[in-house]
Parts: C-alpha cells; sequence; structure tokens
C-alpha cells in the first residue's frame, strides 16, 4: 500500500510546481476577458450581396465599353441584381453574333437565355464567380478593418472571420466606442461627382432628380446637441473619381482659421484624371461624396494639376485624423452593419473584478471553516485538496490561454462548492465502513474504492453539460465553461489521488488506530 | 460531527405522493404564470435591442431621464435602477445596426438636463433581432444536446429506465427554475441558459449518487423490495447529499450576495436550482424507478 507513496507525492509536487509556472505571475499569464478589463466586442455582418452588385454592375460597364469598341451600337446593357443577370439589347440584329463573341472573353457569364425577336442576349454571372466575390468581400474587409484598427492604435485586438460573412472584432480598453465604431464601421467609398447645375434643385425635390442626376445629402450635426440637419444637392450621377486611385491622405491645419482638413494625394492615373476633370469643369462645382454623403462641394477655380486635392468640412481634429485613417487603409468592398456590441467600461471591469474576489473569498472560507468544523483532521485533508485544485485551475487556464470573465469566476466558485463533493462523497463512505467495524486502514481502502465510480459516473455528467456549453457558448459563456471542465478534471484528481496520498501519508506515521474524520 | 449519529430511516418513498403533489403545483404556478404573461421574458440575447448601463454623479431623477430619451426616439424603453440609486439601466428595443452608439447617443440625449461629466457609460450591449434569433435556436440545441448526451451516457453505466428517471427530474429542476424566473418577472439571456446547464449537471450529480447507491444494493438485495431498497439507498446517501448541498449553496449564497449585479440573476438561477435538484434526486428520481418497475411486473 506504501509501496510507491514516494513516486506518488513526487508526481504530485511536480503537478504543483507545474501549475505555478505555467500561472505566474499572474497577472501576466491569465489574460482577463473583455467584460472584466473593459473594451469592445463587436460581431458585423458584411453585405456581401452589395460587393456582388457593384460587381455585377462593373461587369455591365466592361461589357458596354467592348461592345462600343467593336462599333456595334446597344439599345439598353443593363445589370438586374435580383438574378444576377446582365440583359444586352441590341438595335440590329446582325450585331448579335459578335456580341456573342465578345461575350465568350467574360467565361465567368453563362447565356441563358435568347430574346425571341433576336435583338437580346440574357447573360448570367457564375455560382462560383459569386462565392468568389463574396469570400473575397469578407477577407479584404478583415483586411482593411485590421488596418484600420491598427492605426487608430489599440493594443491586441482580436479580428477575425466568423463563420461565412461575419467579422469579429474586439477592441481591449477601448476609451471612446463612439469613434472605434465609426473607425471600423464606415465603408469610406470616397467619390468625386459634379454638380448638376443644368437642372433646378428644388423641381428635383418636388418630383424626381432628372436622369443621370441624383439628389445627395449633406449631413451636418451639432455636436452639442445632438441635432442633425440636412442640407440637399443636385448632383450628376458619374463619378469621375473614386478613392481607389487614392495614395495617401493625411490631416492638416488651414493656414487662416487653424482648422483642420483632410490632404489627398492621388497616383498617377488619378492626377491625370483629376487634371482632366477640374481643366474643363473650371467654375463649376465639384462634390467630394463619402458614402453617399456630401462632406463639400467647391467650386473648382482652376486646374489642378499634380494630383493633389482637400477635404474640409466642420471638422474637430479627432474627426480630421479618422478620416484620413479610413481613407489610408481603404475603403470596405462592401457595407458591413453590427450584429452584436458589448462594451464594458474600465470602471465596471475593476468593480466585477472585486466583487468576484469578494464572492471567492468569502464562498471559500465559509465552505472551509465548515469542512474543518465538520471532519477534523480529515477536513484539512479536504481543504488542502481544494487549495490545490485552485492552483491547479490557474494553471490550466494559463495553460490554455482562456480569458477569465465574470462567469468564469462564478465557475470558479461553482468548483470550490462542487469539488468538496468528491470528498465528501469519500469521508461518508470511510465513516459507513468504520461504523461496519472495519480497521481504519481497511476503511480507507474501501472508502476510496467505492466511492471512486461514484465520483467519475456523477462528475462526467456534469462534464458533458459543461463541454455543450462550451460549444455553444461565446465569450463570458465560455470562459465559464473552461472554468468548469477544468474544475471537474482537477477536483477528480486532488479529491482522489491527492487526498488518498495525504491519507496514507498520516497512516504510515502514527499507525492509527483511530481516524479523526 | 455528524449530522446524522444513525443511519436514518426517513421513509421517503412513503411521502412520494405528497412530493408529487407539491412538485405538480409548484410547476403549474410556475407554468401558468409563463403563460399569463404572454411567454418567457426574453433578454436582449434573445430578444435583440440594446441596454445602455449608465452611472451617475447623484440619483438621478427617472423621469427625467425618460423625457430626454424621448428626443432620440430609440423604440419602447425601459428604465430602471440596477444595483443602487445611481446606477441606471435603460433598455431600448431598437438595436444600433446602423453604426449609431446608442450609449453616446443616450448620454447625449441627456445633456440638456445633465451635466455630461456626471454621466459615465458603464455598458452597452447590443443584439441585433438576426444575432437573437440564432442564439435562442443555439440555446435550445444546447439544452437538447446537453440531455442527449447525458441519457447515452447513463444508460451505458446504468439502465436506460435510470436516464429516463434522472432527465425526469432535471426537467423538473428546470421547470421549477424557470417558473420561479417568470413569477419574478426575471429576464431571460445567455448566462441564464448557462446556469440552468449547470443546474442540469448538478442536478444530476446529486441523482446520481444516490442511483450508484441504488444499483450496488440492488446487488445484494435479500429479501427487500424495490422500494424498499431505494428508500435505504437514499437514507444511506442523505447525509452526503445535504452536505454537498449545504456546501455549494454557501458557495452560490456568497455569489449572489457579494458578486454585484450583472451576475444576480445567474446567482439566483444557481441557488434555486440547487435546492431543487437536490429535492428532486431524494423524491423525483426515485419515484420513476419505482413506477417503472412496478410497470414491469404488472406485465409479467
Amino acid at each position: 500500500m506504501y509501496k510507491n507513496l514516494k513516486w506518488r507525492i513526487l508526481s504530485i509536487l511536480i503537478v504543483i510546481f507545474g501549475a505555478v509556472a505555467l500561472a505566474y505571475p499572474l497577472k501576466e499569464k491569465i489574460s482577463l476577458g473583455l467584460d472584466l478589463q473593459g473594451g469592445m466586442h463587436l460581431v458585423l455582418e458584411v453585405k456581401v450581396e452589395k460587393a456582388v452588385e457593384a460587381s455585377l454592375e462593373r461587369f455591365a460597364d466592361d461589357i458596354k465599353r467592348d461592345i462600343g469598341e467593336e462599333d456595334l451600337e446597344f439599345d439598353r446593357i443593363k445589370a438586374i441584381f435580383k438574378n444576377l443577370q446582365i440583359n444586352i439589347r441590341m438595335v440590329d440584329a446582325f450585331d448579335l453574333p459578335p456580341v456573342k463573341k465578345i461575350m465568350e472573353d467574360y467565361v465567368v457569364f453563362k447565356m441563358v437565355s435568347e430574346d425571341s425577336d433576336g435583338l437580346g442576349l440574357v447573360y448570367e454571372l457564375g455560382q462560383d464567380q459569386v462565392k468568389q466575390i463574396q469570400q473575397n468581400a469578407v477577407s479584404q474587409g478583415l483586411e482593411t478593418i485590421r488596418n484600420r484598427v491598427d492605426q487608430f492604435g489599440v493594443s491586441e485586438p482580436t479580428i477575425q472571420v466568423q463563420g461565412e460573412r461575419r467579422i469579429l472584432v474586439q477592441l481591449p480598453g477601448v476609451k471612446d466606442p463612439e469613434r472605434a465604431i465609426n473607425l471600423i464601421g464606415k465603408t469610406a467609398r470616397l467619390e468625386f461627382k459634379l454638380v448638376d447645375e443644368e437642372n433646378s434643385l428644388q423641381e428635383a425635390l418636388s418630383a424626381s432628380p432628372p436622369e443621370g442626376s441624383e439628389i445627395l445629402y449633406q449631413r451636418k450635426e451639432d455636436k452639442e446637441t445632438g441635432l442633425v440637419t440636412k442640407e440637399p444637392y443636385l448632383l450628376k450621377q458619374r463619378t469621375v473619381l473614386t478613392g481607389e486611385t487614392l495614395t495617401g491622405a493625411e490631416v492638416r491645419f488651414d493656414g487662416d482659421f487653424n482648422e483642420p482638413y483632410v490632404a489627398l494625394n492621388f497616383n498617377s492615373v488619378g492626377a491625370m484624371i483629376f487634371h482632366e476633370v477640374t481643366r474643363e469643369n473650371i467654375r463649376k462645382r465639384l462634390a467630394i461624396v463619402l458614402d453617399d454623403n456630401v462632406y463639400s462641394a467647391p467650386v473648382i477655380q482652376d486646374a489642378i494639376p499634380g494630383g493633389r486635392a482637400q477635404i474640409t468640412g466642420q471638422f474637430t481634429s479627432e474627426d480630421a485624423r479618422d478620416l484620413a485613417i479610413i481613407l489610408r487603409a481603404g475603403a470596405l468592398p462592401a457595407p458591413v452593419v453590427i450584429l452584436e456590441n458589448r462594451t464594458v467600461g474600465p470602471s465596471l471591469g475593476q468593480d466585477s473584478i472585486n466583487k468576484g474576489i469578494n464572492s471567492i473569498i468569502f464562498g471559500g472560507a465559509l465552505v472551509v471553516i465548515f469542512i474543518l468544523f465538520y471532519y477534523k483532521l480529515s477536513g484539512a485533508i479536504a481543504v488542502t485538496a481544494l487549495s490545490l485544485n485552485i492552483v491547479l485551475l490557474t494553471g490550466a487556464l494559463a495553460y490554455f490561454g482562456a480569458a477569465l470573465t465574470l462567469p468564469g469566476i462564478a465557475g470558479i466558485i461553482l468548483t470550490v462548492g462542487m469539488a468538496i463533493d468528491a470528498n465528501v462523497l469519500v469521508f461518508e463512505r470511510i465513516r459507513e465502513e468504520i461504523k461496519l467495524g472495519k480497521t481504519v486502514r481497511a476503511a480507507i481502502e474501501a472508502g476510496f474504492s467505492k466511492a471512486f465510480r461514484t465520483i467519475v459516473d456523477a462528475n462526467i455528467t456534469t462534464f458533458i453539460a459543461a463541454v455543450v456549453l462550451f460549444q455553444f457558448g461565446t465569450g463570458p459563456i465560455k470562459g465559464f465553461a473552461i472554468t468548469l471542465c477544468i474544475g471537474i478534471a482537477a477536483s477528480m484528481f486532488t479529491a482522489v489521488f491527492v487526498s488518498r496520498t495525504f491519507f496514507d501519508c498520516t497512516m504510515r506515521q502514527k499507525k492509527l488506530d483511530q481516524l479523526s474524520i | 460531527m455528524q449530522l446524522f449519529k444513525h443511519e436514518t430511516r426517513f421513509d421517503f418513498m412513503g411521502k412520494i405522493k405528497a412530493a408529487m403533489i407539491i412538485s405538480g403545483i409548484v410547476i403549474l404556478i410556475g407554468l401558468g404564470s409563463i403563460v399569463f404573461s404572454g411567454g418567457l421574458k426574453y433578454g436582449i440575447d434573445f430578444a435583440g435591442g440594446t441596454l445602455v448601463q449608465l452611472q451617475f454623479k447623484s440619483p438621478p431623477d427617472i423621469e427625467v431621464i425618460r423625457d430626454g430619451l424621448k428626443t432620440i426616439g430609440l423604440g419602447e424603453s425601459t428604465i430602471q435602477e440596477f444595483g443602487s440609486k445611481k446606477d441606471i439601466l435603460i433598455r431600448v428595443e431598437r438595436s444600433e445596426e446602423k453604426l449609431e452608439a446608442v450609449g453616446a447617443m443616450v448620454k447625449r440625449s441627456l445633456s440638456g438636463k445633465f451635466n455630461s461629466d456626471e454621466i459615465i457609460v458603464e455598458r452597452v450591449e447590443m443584439v441585433g433581432p438576426k444575432v437573437g434569433r440564432d442564439l435562442r435556436e443555439k440555446a435550445l440545441l444546447s439544452i437538447l444536446y446537453a440531455v442527449i448526451g447525458i441519457v447515452i451516457y447513463i444508460s451505458w453505466r446504468f439502465e436506460f429506465q435510470y436516464a429516463i428517471a434522472a432527465i425526469i427530474a432535471l426537467m423538473h429542476d428546470v421547470l421549477v427554475t424557470m417558473g420561479a424566473f417568470s413569477i419574478l418577472d426575471k429576464e431571460f439571456t445567455l448566462v441564464i441558459v448557462a446556469a440552468f446547464l449547470t443546474i442540469i449537471g448538478y442536478s444530476l450529480n446529486d441523482t446520481i449518487v444516490v442511483f450508484d447507491r441504488i444499483r450496488e444494493n440492488l446487488r445484494r438485495k435479500g429479501k427487500l423490495s424495490l422500494s424498499e431498497i431505494i428508500n435505504s439507498s437514499i437514507n444511506q446517501t442523505l447525509s452526503r447529499t445535504l452536505l454537498t448541498s449545504g456546501t455549494t449553496l454557501l458557495v452560490v449564497l456568497a455569489l449572489f450576495f457579494f458578486g454585484g449585479e450583472i451576475i444576480h440573476d445567474f446567482s439566483f438561477a444557481l441557488l434555486v436550482g440547487v435546492f431543487v435538484g437536490t429535492y428532486s434526486s431524494i423524491f423525483i428520481a426515485s419515484v420513476f424507478l419505482v413506477y417503472w418497475a412496478s410497470r414491469k411486473t404488472a406485465h409479467r
């Protein structure tokens, strides 16, 4: 019975040292969940269908260009978003075969039907391509958001794809959640559009805008009262230049009033287009539009060579800085919406930590006092096993890199209550065996071996529930499930193996004929 | 020290009828309350919506907050104190899909009424309707999977009828706790589902200890009937059952009183669950074992 006692003590010591080494120093090794350290947890959904639509629109433009280059005359070429098709209507039936020839280059499209009058063709975007576009939208969106967050400066952010079209963003310790949301969530589609000065804005507002024009608004927000006013603009629908040709964006300050603005730099293609547009439209107004919001619409004074432009508006310097970050990081390939947002301020997190620790200490103390009182010396063994259990739990948490959450703390507390159960099972069994008249040694032997099966069965069912919880839970709940799982495993080790070894140690030294239990 | 000096000889099986009636009434009251209040009261995790927790320097007037909120039109809102008079929890129906920071909006809407550095936005939780639906589905599935896993395990270690008896006992626990939540007008959230799964695990733990003893006693049964064996098994494990429930209750009580407002409902669910779980492993699970056995013998 005592033969391998040395080895058992040794292995227990190794496990303890291992756990301590893993968990020391606590502050560095145990990471806190967002609910404890404060921060922001966002789940975004990428509107991938928008990316598909944009891509279909681009294809339609390319096809128009190709057909025009062949000197063929088309009636209309239209992207139909609903069924992801492009309808081509020609003026002359003789032009159909060359169009079909052109369309052979567009391998991602498949012809689905031909109009009965021989003038029209319908092409459909292949499903593989649709999937590809959607996947790209999500992965590019992720990259863009990562760029923005990196420039915003948050330590240890988590940004990852979740499922097919969701992006999880976790920003620990973020101080201004509103700013973070604006920074992450803006699509940042930058467009330059000419103001439609041939038609009347009033007419367009009362009826509908003329063909080829649209109404967009300049949104002005009073920071004090939160009142939002909207000023309408009648703009030409055609985008003359987009943010894709940007090479840089930075905050500058206006010399006269010290007002911040964002200075833009275009690449050579962008610079060329910008030069051309400004040259041909002197004294007209050019609107700078971001995500369908008009930022400003200055009058073009002169042709602007060199590829420089600026966005002015009523910015605070923070606004301007964020706008520059967004423009530098580039536009999201598709807009995103927030599906879930959980933000905890730092003071509440600290409050939760304090309360959690208080309840661990208080609950633990109650259990310890009760067990010592009830089981005397054997109770002391149980308490030692229990504290060991918490050491192991901490070590395991550090090893798995599991973040400690508020429900996780509750899991630890619950483990304390339930870990004692294994000891209680053994001790009650030993008492019964003693009552049956067995010697102390035999009673301990029988107590442990009979209780063991019960302990395993009872704990495994709780374990099953905890594993399921881990599978389905998110964030804090996962933390709870992990602590519960580890706690159960640790309690089986401490209550059965460690307590048994302690019992054997005391028995060997004293050769007791009475047990303090 | 011992809870009981000698092995107890309580006649648990004789009290079964009374226990069934009490359980039945409690469950009926709970279900009645759920039906009466038009189903379970979902928190934002399952229903979607936004929660904003604010801390004020000094206790604010809730009516003033209500007036302020009207200006931004966030839909139906409920405003309540959260733990102290300075902490206010605002729940609005709308979720902020459109990239608005509701927390900041709420704070701004109150800026005419309160000094803005008197208000701290402590917590914002927004769940969109789509995610709410997902989470609801996941929560139901998780309970289902847990139950299936447990049935398989118990059927393997014991027998199928033990598994069914255990499941009935834990359904009893969940129903009673759910009823308590409905009567006290508490909300169902993800964390509460976590508490329910813990209760399931805990209640089973208790039940299995009793079953294990029944199985052991059945092996060396003399002329005792099943009912008598079950009764003495419950008696033999009684002090263990009470001790473990006692220690678990101690820590759950600590959590309930010192754990803070955020996990208050969670600890409440555990409190009820541990209490009911102990009761059900003594009275409910065993009843169905006896019932099952008597039907078997009647068939013979």
